[in-house]
């Protein structure tokens, strides 16, 4: 097939990289606010129906949202085979705690309901609590150290060798990361319950989404202001073959210098963090003053934001080592061959757009809220 | 046997794959045979129909969140066991497992929501629609499952890239036309539309023997009946197929399932029977029927059919025409990409051979200085366990035939004796109800088990394939993971029970009657705001 050849190496890896940006931020968009609303579940429902209305406006599309999440593994296991191959063997039990809580939450959605005995409610109300908060935790930790840069090596068989351990992970930078993962989804679940719910759901998502955006905002900015300040970043030595072979090792990296230097060499890039920012400011004002369609559009412009400037500030390092920098995954010698990365183009081309519009559709179809006559009328369709 | 990291990771393999598979068959058929059921309300506007949409939907739904919620470990455990595995052969590999997220999984996933809660949102033959599309989802999403898996076991259309270090994809579409991948789909999915039909078939006998909901029970034994005759026809006949393949793919996969030990002038024989000893490289107390084996794995009389002895034999020179190829790989690695043009001749001529190479690393880090013993050794680990396979095999294709009895007699009862069914033949659909469950995992033991020492045949040994982990790490996600799956197990089983004993929906009235009931508990003793 010589098709693949009509589209440069070169471009397909940034288009695969902006790819995989699209992936993580239609799953933080999507099954973003499931995420928070399982972590907001015990808080702004008290009673059996107020937590049944949450949890079934969540219900019909949470295994859509979910897919985001799959289709993020499995698209990097195409476009980006050393990444997924050091980064899911290299955070080994963080990824098994993920699958755990990610395992629990579409059983706690389907399973709750289906008896009327009250601890097992109770209990599946807190698995779903623990689905949607450990993920959004373990997501942003994650993140935290990939800026960080990573303890891993390859061999010259490119074999992958982690040397840190599961607890170095909860280093401080790490954490704060997280604490942003977490404000940043259950601001975006608070968003989604107050457009979807109304009465004293609707109004606890309001208040608790107003204190979300602020630690949003907070968090956010200090995690900026650490970059900058406190963390060595990653460069090429030399010049770089950027349609070269996909070997890490061939390409010397060296560990110094500030993150902030992205801003220097591409400005326009502080749209991110400022529409990040910004969007979180708007869903606070959002919230405080009952807009909801305005909310929910604010949250998402938020985490559009945060979630792309981590990828703008980085770009071309996707997964830096921390002990041996040579070994760091970049756009330039970490993705696929040009051939696969050229098929998946053409099936993302096609199927994409498709499923954005049978999402869109599904969406509509749902449209309006849920109440509680909702969840008693419907006992037998509804979770 | 101590368990090492390669042991522990193929067991947590094995058990989530397995694990898995318990809910997928039921998923791949269910879903079809739900919307024929609605179709045909649809069609007729009888509410049987509907009812018994809605009744076997329920329990498709159950079955189908522990389908989604155990594929997430499939998707990921590739990343965080195989390691080296993701590496060497991601380029290939991980497309289709793409490309099944992009066509199947946002298929049925988003619209499986709207299966359930759109009832009343969408119109009759828009919900009808629906249904269809998450049966068509699903079962695409076996289809690229199986192009991901056919190329493990014959990988076609990918060659090794000395500069990077790992198979790369040369045509994607012998990736995708893959005739392994091909008949494996057929032989799933068929497999997956017995499964189910055999559930309905046996739930619906059950009812018939009690008397219960019996409008619903015949109508979905007529449908069970028919899907299923089909379904264990093709299964049977396409798994037939897959044997045909493996005669020039996986011959020593073919082998040790039939326990042929030594090339047999063809037309070889079929053993019915046997007691295979891998130490003594014998089958014992076999007994032959003539001329079968030649028949099922060549489809000719004249055709021979290598033993395993040959095969191990074939293994060895291969091994060291492999060692050529390690060697100057070695050496063109050295030289990063500035290797003398007879290197990358030496490296071409012989590549097809470096897996088996590789076989060596198990006893040495560097293969080239093996001894003639450890070549010998790694020969003979070319062969898989032959006990197992031989039996697994078997016990898949008695039920595969068992199958097609059952199915054909509910058939013939079905549609020229009026419906009317004997007791004991309800009796043993019944019984019957785990049956497929036991044949499909047979059969993904044979397609597994019987592909080792390789994960991708001839190129990359098991051994090879793992990460960098402790046995400690892998241990525990291992623990982690049988706890979290059997309490899924008895929930799932459970919450089953329960729907099939509280059977169909039947009106409105049981809920409301609930609702009052509960009311101070569920509202916190508010009471309800009247709906509007």
């Amino acid at each position: 097939m010589i098709l693949h050849e009509f589209v440069d190496f070169e471009i397909l890896r940034v288009i695969w990289w902006g790819l995989l940006g699209v992936l993580l931020i239609g799953f933080a968009l999507t099954d973003g606010f499931d995420l928070g609303v399982g972590t907001l579940l015990p808080f702004v429902a008290r009673t059996d129906i107020e937590r049944r209305v949450a949890i079934n406006t969540v219900g019909p599309v949470w295994e859509g949202n979910q897919v985001w999440f799959i289709l993020g593994g499995g698209a990097i296991f195409a476009a980006w085979p050393p990444l997924y191959a050091v980064s899911f063997s290299g955070f080994y039990i963080a990824m098994f705690l993920i699958l755990a809580a990610l395992i629990l939450r579409p059983v706690g959605f389907k399973y709750r309901s289906k008896r009327e005995d009250e601890r097992w409610r109770a209990a599946w109300d807190w698995a779903l609590f623990v689905g949607g908060f450990v993920p959004a935790l373990v997501f942003g930790v994650a993140v935290g150290n990939v800026l960080q840069g990573v303890p891993f090596r390859l061999t010259e068989d490119l074999m992958s060798i982690y040397e840190g351990s599961f607890f170095g992970l909860l280093n401080p930078y790490a954490i704060l990361a997280g604490l942003v993962s977490v404000s940043m989804l259950v601001m975006h679940g608070a968003a989604w319950l107050q457009l979807k719910t109304e009465g004293m759901v609707a109004d606890r998502a309001r208040t608790f989404g107003a204190w979300a955006a602020i630690a949003t905002i907070l968090t956010y900015a200090l995690a900026g202001l650490w970059l900058a300040g406190g963390i060595d970043a990653y460069s090429f030595a030399g010049a770089v073959a950027t349609d070269g072979p996909s070997n890490p090792l061939m390409n010397e990296v060296v560990r110094g210098g500030s993150w902030m230097a992205a801003y220097e060499a591409r400005p326009w890039i502080v749209v991110a963090p400022a529409l990040g920012i910004l969007g979180a400011a708007l869903a606070f004002l959002g919230f405080r003053t009952d807009k909801e369609g305005w909310t929910m559009l604010a949250s998402k412009l938020s985490i559009l934001g945060i979630i792309a400037s981590v990828g703008l500030t980085m770009f071309p390092f996707i997964l830096p080592s921390s002990i041996d920098p040579n070994s760091s995954l970049t756009v330039w010698d970490s993705s696929s061959s040009h051939l696969t990365l050229f098929v998946m183009l053409v099936s993302a081309v096609i199927f994409v757009p498709l499923i954005l519009a049978y999402t869109a559709w599904v969406y509509k179809v749902l449209w309006g809220k849920v109440t509680a006559s909702d969840v008693v009328d419907k006992s037998d369709s509804v979770y | 046997m101590e368990l090492d990291i390669v042991e522990l990771s193929r067991l947590q393999f094995a058990m989530t794959a397995m694990y898995h598979f318990l809910f997928v068959p039921l998923t791949l058929g269910l879903s079809i045979i739900v919307a024929i059921m609605e179709t045909v309300y649809v069609m007729t506007n009888r509410p049987v129909w509907r009812q018994m949409t809605k009744f076997w939907a329920t329990l498709f739904g159950i079955n189908f969140v522990l389908g989604v919620a155990t594929g997430i470990t499939m998707e990921f455990q590739f990343g965080m066991n195989w390691s080296y595995y993701s590496h060497y052969v991601g380029d290939i590999f991980g497309a289709p497992l793409a490309i099944e997220g992009l066509m199947a999984f946002f298929l049925e996933a988003t619209f499986v929501g709207l299966m359930f809660f759109g009832w009343d949102k969408l119109s009759k033959v828009g919900h009808c629609v629906v249904t269809w599309l998450v049966a068509i989802g699903s079962n695409f999403s076996a289809l690229w499952i199986l192009i991901a898996n056919g190329w493990m076991q014959n990988p076609v259309g990918a060659e090794f890239n000395p500069m990077t270090m790992r198979m790369e994809m040369t045509s994607f579409f012998e990736v995708m036309f893959n005739e392994v991948a091909q008949a494996k789909f057929v032989h799933t999915v068929s497999a997956g539309y017995v499964t189910a039909s055999i559930f309905v078939l046996g739930v619906s006998a059950w009812y018939l023997l009690k008397g219960r909901h019996v409008e619903l029970a015949r109508r979905s034994i007529a449908v069970a009946a028919s899907f299923g005759l089909a379904g264990a026809l093709s299964a049977v006949v396409l798994g037939d197929e897959s044997g045909y393949n493996a005669t020039h793919t996986q011959k020593m996969k073919l082998a040790a399932i039939e326990g042929m030990w030594e090339t047999h002038e063809a037309p070889a024989p079929f053993n019915l029977f046997g007691i295979p000893d891998q130490a003594d490289r014998e089958t014992k107390y076999a007994i032959e029927v003539p001329v079968v084996m030649g028949l099922i794995g060549s489809r000719s009389l004249t055709e021979e059919l290598p033993g395993i002895n040959q095969l191990v034999d074939e293994a060895e020179v291969r091994i060291r025409n492999g060692l050529i190829a390690y060697d100057a790989l070695m050496q063109i690695r050295a030289e990063r990409g500035a290797a003398a043009p007879e290197l990358t001749a030496q490296f071409e001529q012989h590549s097809a051979d470096l897996g088996f190479a590789f076989l060596l690393k198990r006893y040495l880090d560097d293969p080239r200085l093996a001894t003639d013993d450890q070549i010998a050794m790694a020969a003979q680990d070319t062969v898989p366990g032959v006990l197992p396979l031989f039996w697994a095999f078997r016990v898949m294709v008695i039920l595969g035939f068992g199958f097609i009895a059952l199915m054909l007699f509910f058939f013939i009862r079905a549609n020229f004796y009026g419906m009317r069914f004997p007791r004991w033949a309800l009796r043993t659909a019944v019984v019957a109800i785990p049956t497929p469950w036991i044949a499909a995992e047979m059969g993904w033991f044979v397609a597994e088990f019987g592909r080792q020492p390789w994960t991708v045949d001839g190129v990359l040994p098991t051994a090879l394939s793992v990460s960098q982990l402790s046995v400690a790490q892998v241990a525990f996600t291992l623990a982690g993971f049988i706890t979290f799956y059997s309490v899924l197990f008895v929930i799932e089983i459970g919450l089953m029970r329960k729907y099939i004993l509280k059977g169909p929906y039947m009106d409105v009235a049981e809920t409301d009657d609930w609702t009052r009931r509960h009311t101070d508990r569920l509202t916190g003793g508010r009471g309800f705001e009247p709906a509007e």
